[in-house]
């Protein structure tokens, strides 16, 4: 069985007086220890699909099968819980406690978990993560002492902590130079290959996807399936963003 | 377990911005350290108040016979003579209620030093209790009477103020001889000043004795003329002014004979005293003082159930009331300043944790993201915010301690400890946490994820 089975997912916004369909009829199956990348333009509703994916959010309509089990219906709690166990979030800006360190960044997850660890249990395993991450010096850093490449890997330790077989990654490499970069992804290869995580990434860089083993490129709220993703360089997005009342929407969803 | 994560997580979410937790607590410090410092020294006070209110009496009772009737003509209460000094003994004994207790013999009559006299509005016959129970054991000269002297009805007396300017003029009254119905009494102390009671009175115009003194030496009946010369003469001397001034009262009634003085015999006790003077521990405590004593005297005096009391109770209820309704007064005060700086420093926890969700945002949509609920949300910033206030109310507590010791120690105010205060102002911090915790709580739990998580 498929890890994730889409069917037909439909999500549209409501602004003011008119709807906009962002995603319209996404069908899309990912198996497990696949290593998918999410390209798509600005405004395309990449983001808004991988809040869906994430159970950050609802489709308006379609449904959405998570190792076998009908997700989308799913209440507020219930996707936290989901989000808590199963899912693993890396973002574009790291998005970690200012002031907390490592340690109890990576901890973090583990105090919403249904069944309770132990403080001293919760820290034990938020230090084997770090360490397998090489950041075992780095326990008691606090963010603004780290690099940004540490701080993504911090990041991913995070996501890491409760064990989930997927991780979700918004743009990992956004905020990082070149060579953090491909640290950053090597790793993502590397839990997906030895640990057997699925991995969906979403990015509108062309050499960001060509590290996924697979690409699926949406367009204007459909899967461009099989077809070569329009190739977007890095930036070019902020030079030409497509109008419309789509990307608008998009916008609102997400950050595009 | 989980209390004390959520709790560890909102000391580490505050320790984060140290600065601003204080100067958020400044509020709630101030306002129960205000309030601390407030009831302390209300308490204080309150407390002066009513001593100084009990030194008129507030707590004493004051038992008088009851009434003695005859062919349905009344003759008011005190009018059968039922009491007795070991009533008084009894309900000390007894009643737990009661503090102590002085029987009370009055009389109304002449006192003369050297070529002066003076009638005192009160001549009381008594024990050194009563000095207790009227809170006046402080005298300005001299010492009390003793229990020995009450016992052997030693010939010594305490006089108060106005009826020592009135017979010595000046010159120390100790150890002189004063003469009471050609009976003389040694002056052993002088009472201190209690000025007027609320009636108008010159309390400090009296005269004390062993009631024994007063009742086997001086009175055999309890009021006599207050005439003392005509007192003197009404012997068998022989006084050919006997005729133009009589002395003796004229006898409505005719004389029983002594056949009818046989047949009807009158109930006599062997002693018996005007009044039981009591004190009540305190003003509370005066109703429960009222009970026992009731029950112990029924049942001393063999009163049948159903049938009336051969003796009345009397309280300063309207003593009792005024303190009562001064301290109620001054709490009410109290609890409206309090809850007006408590509610300030609410309102300064609730605006600055609006502040701290917004900018916290990105964190609870972060939260929300790996797997926290809503409840979980607001559990956090709930915590938060009862954290801040009590370790704000625990602060304050120190403070206004600290703030009413000084009073106490500079200003020489009267202050006093007050545990409930302490208990209510934990109490109250806590509830303010909880009030104006929970708009912001609520509101951060209420957020979406996407939205907290692109929060700029």
């Amino acid at each position: 069985m498929e890890l994730i089975e889409l069917r037909d997912i439909c999500k549209t916004y409501r602004l003011g007086d008119i709807d906009v369909p962002v995603l319209k009829g996404v069908s899309l199956q990912i198996a497990r220890r696949e290593m998918v990348a999410l390209m798509g333009a600005s405004g395309s509703g990449k983001s808004t699909l991988m809040n869906i994916l994430g159970c950050l959010d609802r489709p308006t309509s379609g449904q959405y099968w998570l190792d076998g089990r009908e997700v989308s219906r799913l209440s507020a709690d219930e996707r936290a819980q989901l989000r808590n166990q199963t899912f693993g979030f890396v973002f574009q800006n790291f998005n970690l406690l200012p002031r907390t360190s490592a340690l109890d960044n990576v901890a973090m997850p583990l105090a919403y978990m249904a069944g309770h660890l132990s403080e001293r249990q919760a820290r034990r395993q938020a230090r084997e993560v770090l360490e397998r991450l090489g950041l075992g010096d780095r326990l008691d850093h606090h963010p603004s002492q780290l690099s940004g490449g540490q701080q993504q890997r911090v990041a991913i330790a995070r996501a890491l902590v409760n064990h989930p077989p997927l991780i979700f990654a918004d743009e990992p490499t956004g905020n990082l130079d070149s060579r953090t970069s491909g640290e950053v992804l090597q790793l993502f290869q590397e839990l997906n290959r030895e640990d057997h995580i699925t991995i969906i990434i979403v990015t509108h860089d062309a050499m960001v996807a060509r590290s996924a083993r697979r690409t699926v490129c949406i367009h204007d709220g459909l899967l461009q399936d099989g077809a070569q993703c329009v190739p977007s360089e890095t930036g070019a997005e902020a030079v030409a963003r497509p109008a419309g009342p789509a990307s608008l929407a998009a916008e609102m969803g997400g950050s595009g | 377990m989980r209390v004390y994560r959520t709790a560890r997580t909102a000391m580490t979410a505050l320790g984060r911005n140290p600065m601003r937790a204080l100067l958020t607590t400044l509020g709630i410090v101030i306002g129960v350290g205000a309030v601390i410092a407030m009831m302390e020294i209300g308490t204080g006070s309150s407390a002066a108040i009513q001593k100084s209110i009990a030194t008129m009496g507030a707590n004493v009772l004051l038992v008088v016979p009851g009434t003695a009737a005859s062919g349905g003509v009344s003759f008011g209460a005190g009018s059968v003579t039922t009491l007795t000094p070991q009533d008084g003994e009894a309900i000390l004994r007894e009643s737990p209620a009661v503090r102590n207790v002085a029987p009370i013999v009055r009389a109304r009559t002449q006192v003369v030093y050297g070529n002066r006299n003076w009638v005192p509005q009160q001549m009381i016959g008594t024990t050194p209790a009563f000095l207790d129970i009227r809170d006046w054991t402080n005298l300005a000269e001299g010492e009390a009477f003793t229990e020995r002297d009450v016992l052997n009805a030693n010939k010594v007396c305490l006089i108060g103020r106005t009826l020592a300017r009135e017979l010595f003029q000046g010159e120390s009254p100790i150890g002189r001889e004063i003469r009471v119905k050609n009976v003389s009494f040694r002056v052993v102390g002088v009472l201190g000043a209690k000025g007027a009671n609320m009636m108008g009175s010159d309390q400090d115009d009296i005269l004390l004795a062993p009631w024994t003194t007063l009742k086997y030496r001086v009175t055999g009946s309890t009021l006599g003329s207050p005439n003392q010369s005509a007192a003197a003469t009404t012997g068998s001397t022989v006084n050919t002014l006997n005729r133009l001034y009589p002395s003796e009262a004229p006898q409505i009634y005719p004389k029983p004979s002594e056949a009818q003085a046989a047949n009807t015999p009158l109930m006599v006790r062997f002693t018996n005293i005007d009044q039981l003077l009591a004190a009540a521990n305190s003003p509370e405590e005066i109703p429960a003082a009222i009970r026992q004593m009731t029950e112990i005297l029924r049942e001393r005096h063999r009163i049948r159930d159903g049938q009336p009391d051969d003796f009345t109770i009397r309280d300063m209820t309207e003593m009792t009331n005024t303190l009562t309704s001064t301290t109620r007064l001054m709490t009410n005060l109290l609890l409206c300043v309090a809850m007006i700086s408590l509610v300030v420093g609410g309102v300064g926890i609730m605006n600055i944790m609006l502040v701290s969700v917004t900018e916290r945002t990105r964190e609870i949509g972060l939260r929300m993201a790996v797997g926290a609920r809503a409840r979980d949300i607001l559990r956090q910033f709930l915590v938060e915010a009862v954290v801040l206030c009590l370790v704000g109310g625990a602060a304050g507590i120190l403070l206004g301690h600290g703030g009413s010791r000084l009073v106490e120690l500079f200003l020489r105010w009267p202050v006093a400890t007050s545990l409930p205060a302490i208990a209510a102002a934990v109490l109250v911090s806590a509830s303010v946490g909880i009030i104006f915790g929970f708009y912001p709580a609520w509101k951060a739990s209420r957020m979406d994820p996407i939205d907290a998580l692109r929060y700029e």
